[in-house]
């Protein structure tokens, strides 16, 4: 397990308050894991600060799951 | 009730009567406070009358880029920032036929568009924090209208629909959006108005007076507090019966 991964689960997993094992690479932060659309701009939000990124709107759209969102990071870092 | 301690707040306009008596309300009320406004002379005074807990930070809101780094400023200065009250406002009276594209767009950019800027600035630290108060400055005339003030009295029904939806947006996460909309208020610009003048407004009004700056602070302050938490997306009207709405 890659530190990004170890980093992004323990964000998702404070921010919505889930079970770990709950956040697999497929799922969905909406659909599995409870978020509102809120919730998935203040993770995207959490995840610039944490990376020191910039995630733009359109990309940001594009990161619907928990595995979505460690290939974008690992992809801009 | 309403103690502010510990709360830091930010209010445009505080160079004018009724910015300065909302700072002054919020800090007597124990928060810190940020000085906004475009001249810097009054702020630097009413600083010194308000002692510790006061910081300067001149800022001309027609100036999008400086209106983006204010909150940051803002919370710089104070260590966060809690508490948004966008009061600053400008008039560009004129009948609408004789209205330019200019005197429409320069209130409508300083009065809502800096207002729209600076709730995007303060909101990530309030989402974060779990906590905000974000009060806007609207008027009776959003409600009532004003031959003369179609670009102000837009310029301030647009905060009041502003307010509701970003009020919707942020409600589950302990923020508060709403709006005061103040009548006729005994400042240094209606100072200026003749006695005859004066007792014609007065007629129009219930309460047979004009309100004071420290009458519209109070309502604030109540926006602000702790004890407001459950009131979101909602206008106080402060008028003295002029409007019921």
């Amino acid at each position: 397990m890659s530190d990004v991964e170890d980093r992004v689960r323990k964000i998702v997993v404070e921010h919505l308050g889930v079970e770990e094992d709950k956040v697999t690479e497929s799922a969905s932060f909406i659909d599995d894991l409870g978020a509102d659309s809120l919730d998935t701009v203040e993770l995207v939000m959490a995840f610039e600060e944490e990376f020191g990124i910039e995630i733009p709107d359109d990309a940001a759209e594009t990161i619907q799951t928990f595995g979505d969102a460690v290939k974008y990071i690992k992809e801009a870092t | 009730m309403f103690d502010l301690t510990g709360r830091t707040a930010l209010v445009t306009g505080a160079s004018g009567g009724l910015g300065g008596a909302i700072a002054t309300a919020l800090h007597e009320a124990g928060a810190t406070v940020a000085l906004s406004g475009t001249r810097e002379g009054p702020l630097q005074e009413l600083a010194a009358q308000l002692g510790e807990r006061a910081h300067v930070l001149p800022c001309n809101l027609g100036d999008a880029a400086a209106v983006a780094e204010l909150p940051k400023q803002a919370a710089d200065a104070m260590g966060g920032l809690d508490i948004l009250v966008n009061n600053a406002g400008v008039t560009r009276d004129n009948l609408f036929l004789r209205m330019s594209d200019e005197e429409w767009a320069e209130v409508l950019d300083i009065n809502l568009t800096s207002t729209m800027r600076l709730c995007r600035g303060a909101l990530r630290g309030m989402m974060k924090a779990r906590w905000g108060r974000i009060v806007n400055i609207s008027s009776i005339v959003a409600q009532t209208g004003n031959p003369g003030q179609a670009n102000y009295a837009a310029s301030k029904a647009g905060m009041v629909g502003f307010s509701k939806s970003l009020a919707k947006e942020v409600a589950t996460r302990g923020i508060t959006v709403n709006c005061v909309a103040p009548g006729f208020i005994a400042t240094a610009m209606t100072d200026k108005l003749t006695d005859e003048q004066k007792a014609k407004i007065d007629v129009q009004i219930p309460a047979g007076r004009m309100g004071t700056p420290r009458e519209i602070a109070a309502a604030v302050l109540y926006l602000a507090s702790e004890e407001a938490a459950y009131v979101t997306g909602a206008t106080l009207h402060v008028n003295g019966g002029m409007s019921m709405v």
